[in-house]
């Protein structure tokens, strides 16, 4: 593979895909140096502050309707503004690295809460630990107010454990099915007990609900909080392995190779999980740049809108649409199916979501229109319940200013079509492709039927 | 047809093209002898219905007692026996029940019930236990299961933009159709017949291939679906609401005969926190007066024997009112089944215990996955234990 190909995938896969505005920054280095320049470029965390108070969930307990329909419109308003916010933020900024992993750890510490605050606060520290250590990123994570009241742990009490907590951060934050038993789960939970958060949404360790009794974790036996928990299942290789079977899915190949998969979890086990060293291994590996892992992923619905913003410099009229886009392919940021996350490749495409994705391009790039019904989310029940109106069709003009200019005269002189349509699409250009290619007579068309092809959909 | 067509957003494919020979087998499949050719039609109603003002027990005194300002009064109540009713707003369903078209089996749930929305509806769709995450619904396991019933693309339709849970397998899954024109329109864009047409190589078993796959069937499926559903003329009256036009759309997909078994319909708006009597009554009588609608249309064109229709809600309501004139979320709930062929129509069990509670919730005594395998085996002919989790015995209403 020629290094601007692989420097190509590098870019698809630990960002949202290369543009030519980018190839004229690294068209020069070697791939080492492409992966060191995204990491440079990933340095800052720019934080989510579209939400500026916690709004008060006393409104919502008062009697009168009116409190309570103003609380909802409010947290609506607040979940729109953070959704937009993020999505803005990954099609603009320069931190692609980081935006990419914190849409990883987005999904593996999926979390559901209606307090728009709560939710900013968690992205947050998902954004700032992407690419740092995975225990500070765990610990920070499973003690947020959403976290712990998503898991339940608020009433994880003394004498009266709620498991669901330590359950999920042994199924799906750490080690994984198959390597605890019921015995451990009981008995960990029992040290989260009084993990809490206070009423100005800080986290507390309410001693006085705190089972302070012996307990065995693992074959080990003490006097266990809920930290030394975390550290017991950060000392089994077993947790290094789990996070990096996943990660390898993300960012190489739905099927996991065994020997790859075990040489990631000796760097992350043995490099304390810091994740940078473990992503630099991946991206410096020879394997990473196999044909068999280039051009095979699936696009995840943000994926998609992102990769789309960011190639074409869209600017939304009103960028409310995108959440539309984001209901009707099947992904809401912040709105995770449940605990276990997005389950990701074939998952996201069916014959619908495939006729959105493929219409959408054409829609967003050439000003059209778009009908959408769409599902309302359950969450959102209560709200149309007093809305008192059955759901109507959304018949939007999309109304977007692609920078066609700007695409266009970044595009380096002598460029051949087939160059360009190599940009724009992951997979290797077939005969079909091809001939799509050289029928078109102007560069846009044939970028607008590129972007609408299935082949698009892959990364 | 010009190429420059597929960027005005509006242009409509027309004309005849050439049909690929891999297309041929379902495009220009026959109508085959449709009697006797089972439909399941699933109705959610979204946002935790609540059943206590449902299927009313105002034989029992508990529900006056803890429903000062919402409990539906008697003279209201259209009496089914002496201990249940129908909420007024449901008057056009009693029809049905006296007809022997309806059964309502009281308290279904599942341990360790969860009241959150989407948590709940991801239990009932995929038909996981509570503690359990599955990444596939039990529709969408019974189009996987590849059974002499479920083999095609359009097997199973969702009347909607898009696709539930539900109705996803891990390699097939249903098809959302709104509106057939609009889904075959399209498809039609003369770009994407392009992209189709040049793909009649092997489809490789990996994503490019399944991408391209999905494309191809959704593509012939919508044609399949507009031929076959326009050769039936509705005359049917229905109401003029949203979710009585998605069940006049299922009723013409039956009645033209297309081979599809499962059908999905929601509709939403039940999470009635607050002044439920109004909320809910209003979609109350949306559900009832389409499904009555839908139902006699069925039978007017004798598919009635022939069709099953079921309807549940993520969770009831707490027995106890709040303080706002509206419930919150409960636990077990009535599930409601309609067809011309119940084995036992009417009430089914016992109208749900309102003495013995689980803080302040209904228990559940039947399982919610018992109803699926009854639809499952006795309907769709296929082994539950191939789809749901393990083997659930099933319930004597078909």
């Amino acid at each position: 593979m020629k290094t601007m190909e692989q420097i190509r995938h590098l870019y698809s896969r630990a960002g949202f895909g290369l543009r030519f505005e980018d190839m004229r920054l690294v068209e020069q280095l070697s791939v080492k140096h492409s992966i060191d320049f995204l990491f440079r470029s990933s340095v800052q965390s720019k934080p989510l502050v579209s939400v500026k108070e916690n709004v008060n969930y006393k409104d919502f307990l008062k009697d009168d309707q009116l409190s309570r329909k103003m609380f909802m419109m409010q947290q609506r308003q607040q979940e729109k503004d953070l959704n937009i916010e993020w999505l803005k933020n990954m099609s603009t900024g320069n931190t692609q690295l980081r935006d990419k992993m914190t849409l990883f750890w987005h999904n593996h510490f999926a979390c559901r809460t209606l307090n728009a605050w709560y939710a900013q606060q968690l992205n947050n520290i998902q954004r700032d630990n992407a690419l740092g250590n995975f225990r500070t990123l765990l610990l920070e994570v499973s003690k947020t107010p959403a976290m712990l009241q998503f898991l339940n742990n608020q009433q994880n009490r003394k004498g009266h454990p709620n498991e669901n907590f330590a359950r999920e951060v042994m199924e799906l934050f750490t080690i994984g099915r198959g390597n605890y038993t019921e015995q451990d789960v009981k008995e960990s939970a029992r040290a989260f007990t009084g993990w809490g958060f206070n009423k100005d949404g800080v986290f507390a360790e309410r001693k006085f609900l705190h089972d302070d009794g012996q307990k065995t974790f693992l074959g080990n036996t003490g006097n266990f909080t809920g930290e030394d928990i975390i550290d017991m299942l950060l000392a089994k290789k077993q947790t290094a392995h789990f996070i990096c079977t996943k990660l390898y899915k993300y960012l190489v190949n739905e099927v996991p190779d065994a020997a790859n998969v075990n040489a990631m979890a000796d760097v992350f086990y043995n490099h304390k999980y810091e994740i940078k060293p473990l992503l630099e291994f991946v991206f410096n590996a020879k394997w990473f740049y196999n044909e068999k892992n280039t051009g095979n992923l699936i696009k995840s619905p943000v994926e998609f809108i992102v990769a789309m913003n960011r190639q074409f410099y869209i600017d939304y009229q009103n960028p409310d649409i995108q959440i539309q886009f984001q209901r009707a392919l099947g992904q809401v940021l912040f709105y995770p199916p449940n605990v276990a996350g997005w389950p990701g490749g074939k998952n996201w495409i069916d014959s619908s979501s495939l006729m959105y994705r493929l219409s959408i391009p054409a829609t967003v790039l050439n000003d059209g229109v778009i009908d959408f019904t769409g599902k309302t989310d359950p969450d959102d029940e209560a709200f149309i319940a007093t809305a008192r109106k059955e759901k109507k069709a959304v018949h939007t003009r999309v109304q977007t200013q692609p920078d066609w200019n700007k695409f266009l005269s970044d595009i380096p002189a002598h460029t051949t079509k087939k160059e360009i349509a190599q940009l724009v699409l992951s997979p290797a250009i077939n005969s079909k492709l091809l001939s799509i290619i050289n029928k078109a007579t102007d560069i846009k068309t044939m970028v607008i039927e590129l972007v609408s092809t299935p082949e698009y959909q892959l990364s | 047809m010009k190429r420059r067509d597929f960027l005005k957003n509006t242009a409509l494919a027309s004309g005849a093209f050439l049909i690929p020979s891999f297309l041929k087998p379902l495009e220009a499949m026959a109508m085959g002898d449709m009697s006797g050719y089972k439909n399941l039609v699933i109705i959610q109603l979204s946002g935790g219905n609540d059943g206590l003002n449902t299927i009313v027990p105002y034989g029992n005194d508990i529900y006056y007692q803890k429903r000062s300002t919402i409990a539906i009064k008697q003279p209201d109540i259209v009496k089914l026996d002496d201990m249940q009713g129908l909420n007024p707003n449901l008057s056009a369903l009693k029809e049905l029940y006296d007809q022997g078209w309806m059964s309502i089996i009281n308290s279904v749930g599942y341990p360790n019930p969860d009241r959150s929305h989407f948590r709940s509806m991801d239990i009932w769709q995929t038909a996981s236990d509570s503690d359990q995450f599955l990444t596939t619904g039990w529709i969408g396991r019974y189009l996987d299961s590849n059974c002499n019933t479920c083999k095609e693309p359009y097997t199973a339709v969702e009347v909607d933009d898009t696709l539930s849970l539900a109705m996803k397998g891990a390699k097939m899954k249903g098809i959302a159709v709104e509106n057939p024109a609009k889904l075959y329109r399209s498809t039609r864009e003369p770009f994407f017949k392009e992209l189709v047409h040049g793909h009649d190589t092997d489809l490789n078993e990996d994503n490019l291939g399944y991408l391209y796959k999905t494309m191809i069937e959704t593509y012939s499926s919508a044609d399949y679906i507009q031929q076959t559903s326009k050769t039936y003329n509705t005359t049917a009256s229905y109401p003029q609401t949203a979710f009585a036009n998605q069940l006049k759309s299922v009723a013409k997909f039956i009645n033209s005969g297309l081979k599809t078994r499962v059908y999905y319909v929601s509709l939403s708006g039940f999470d009635t926190h607050t002044t439920q009597q109004n909320q809910q009554g209003r979609q109350l009588k949306i559900y009832g007066d389409g499904v009555a609608a839908f139902i006699k249309d069925l039978k007017q064109a004798g598919k009635l024997d022939d069709t099953l229709v079921m309807t549940f809600s993520e969770f009831g309501r707490r027995v106890e009112q709040n303080a706002s004139n509206g419930t919150d979320h409960g636990t077990a709930n009535n599930v409601m089944i309609f067809g011309g062929k119940l084995k036992k129509s009417g009430i089914y069990n016992t109208a749900p215990n309102l003495a013995q509670l689980d803080n302040g919730d209904l228990k559940y005594e039947i399982d919610f996955r018992n109803v699926y395998a009854t639809l499952l085996d006795k309907w769709l002919n296929v082994n539950n234990s191939q789809i749901l989790t393990r083997n659930f015995s099933g319930l004597n209403f078909v």
